[in-house]
């Protein structure tokens, strides 16, 4: 079965067309990635998934859910993280956490927040306001946020952006537990190669708004006879293939 | 459970700003600061033109219940926009949009947050009118809470307008948060009758329920006439200007989704 299912997406500002007709379907359990060079519309597909930019053309079916009618049913299954979007820095971790789990009518939140908290090793964090964090510390942060109400369907945006190699390759550790731990359906949008390689079943590679490429990592390597995946986004992103 | 979820959903946002005041205590002192400045300068006004008597001597209460009634209105506007903008300020609007947070709900929690403003800011001020002046506004009676009431669904509605303004027109408009109420006042006739304003403003003024309820108010400390008509003149104006609002809201809110506004308001 389909967790997501896209159909003829698009979306137009005016004369500037950011998302072209696109159309995929990630399957429960599946982790796919978005990658595309600035501006091909990772950001602006996420956004019309999450029901924050309606489409201009196209449907989007998300946990069963016509996104068009019936958004809020989907997005209590759902999260979202970015570290584009704060959380209050004023708020302690705990205080943060307890506001999204009751957003989320999350059950047992006291518990769920100690449970993430061990999972993802921010125990002694839970007093401290959430401006006074590392960068790493928040991004733990917001994926526990995001992590919250054990979402079906997982939307990251570039989710090791600016983290250090250690972090960022804890972060994918967590990811890839939590998927095969609960069967998250986790579509990403990224443009480190290394994290899409290490998690991802299959990756869609947009660019100027349409899916030029679609297959698992290897795939994509053998059909554009390249050895890194790096190496095949270059390719696409400069228009060579 | 629908409605629990609702319930919930709305005391969530509560609960967030309520931590964020518990650890910020110069945004509770600036829930004060107005009321009590005002009531100080209109206050000691009032003050002098009791000691020199005369005709103006009367006018006193006038002064002191306009400018209480009046600020309760600033307060919850100003309770109901801001805690907006603590959102759009921490960058944790992207996150409550994507929730299942209903914008209804979103609109209940700055409803609740207005009113808990309004009760931090006017206390003070209510208190110090009391000992300062020797002024109770309670004097007459349980219907002085009618006119609070209205004072503040007018401010929602006043908020509701600027907010949608701003989920359309972006972050650059908060400007308006301090200025359209204080617009408002002198069509508002907080110390003055309707009938002294310019004969071509007298009808835009019949427009906002305040100056029906400052005309209730005079009526209520000097003739004792017509408070009930225009009491319920100024509701009937509240009621027409918060659905008139929230269809603004409402479609200010999709055009922001369709025109993308919303994400950069979020991020």
């Amino acid at each position: 079965m389909a967790a997501i299912r896209v159909e003829g997406l698009s979306k137009r500002y005016g004369p500037v067309t950011a998302v072209a007709g696109i159309s995929f379907t990630v399957a429960a359990g599946e982790i796919v990635a978005l990658l595309g060079a600035n501006g091909a519309g990772k950001t602006t597909t996420l956004a019309m998934l999450l029901g924050l930019v309606v489409p201009s053309a196209g449907r989007i079916e998300i946990l069963g859910h016509d996104m068009a009618r019936d958004r809020f049913a989907a997005l209590a299954r759902m999260n979202f993280a970015s570290p584009y979007v704060a959380l209050p820095a004023r708020l302690s971790v705990a205080e943060n956490l307890r506001v999204y789990g009751h957003l989320y009518g999350v059950p047992r939140l006291e518990r769920r927040i100690r449970e993430l908290a061990g999972e993802l090793d921010f125990v002694p964090l839970l007093d401290r306001p959430a401006g006074t964090l590392s960068a790493g510390q928040k991004t733990r942060l917001a994926l526990a946020k995001a992590l919250i109400n054990h979402p079906a369907v997982l939307l990251l945006d570039e989710p090791t952006a600016s983290l250090d190699p250690d972090t960022a390759d804890r972060l994918r550790g967590w990811l890839a537990a939590y998927r095969a731990a609960s069967g998250c359906t986790i579509l990403l949008a990224s443009h480190n190669m290394t994290e899409v390689e290490r998690l991802c079943d299959e990756v869609l590679m947009l660019r100027e708004g349409a899916i030029v490429a679609r297959g698992s990592p290897e795939e994509l390597c053998a059909r554009f006879g390249r050895e890194r995946l790096e190496a095949v986004f270059l390719d696409i992103a400069r228009g060579v293939a | 459970m629908a409605g629990a979820g609702m319930i919930r959903r709305i005391w969530a946002l509560v609960y967030r700003h309520l931590a964020l005041y518990r650890r910020s205590w110069p945004r509770l002192l600036d829930f004060a600061y107005g009321p009590v400045l005002q009531l100080l300068i209109w206050g000691f006004t009032a003050r002098f033109l009791a000691l020199h008597g005369g005709a103006l001597a009367g006018i006193a209460a006038l002064l002191i219940g306009g400018i209480l009634l009046w600020e309760s209105a600033l307060a919850s506007q100003l309770g109901f926009s801001v805690s907006f903008l603590e959102e759009i300020w921490s960058r944790n609007l992207g996150h409550l949009f994507v929730s299942p947070l209903r914008p209804r709900e979103l609109i209940a929690a700055l409803i609740v947050m207005s009113l808990l403003r309004v009760f931090a800011g006017m206390i003070p001020a209510l208190l110090l009118a009391a000992l300062l002046y020797a002024f109770n506004i309670f004097t007459l009676g349980p219907i002085v809470l009618l006119l609070f009431a209205n004072l503040a669904m007018m401010g929602w509605a006043v908020a509701l307008g600027i907010v949608a303004f701003i989920l359309r027109h972006g972050a650059g408009a908060e400007g308006l948060v301090w200025t359209v109420m204080f617009g408002l006042t002198p069509l508002s006739c907080v110390f003055y009758p309707v009938a002294a304003l310019p004969a071509p403003l007298r009808p835009l003024a019949l427009l906002l329920p305040s100056a029906h309820v400052f005309e209730g108010l005079r009526a209520a400390l000097i003739t004792g006439g017509r408070f009930w008509h225009e009491l319920g003149v100024a509701f009937a104006l509240n009621l027409a200007w918060l659905a008139l609002m929230a269809l603004v809201f409402r479609h200010n809110f999709e055009a922001a989704r369709r025109e993308g506004t919303l994400v950069a308001l979020g991020e």
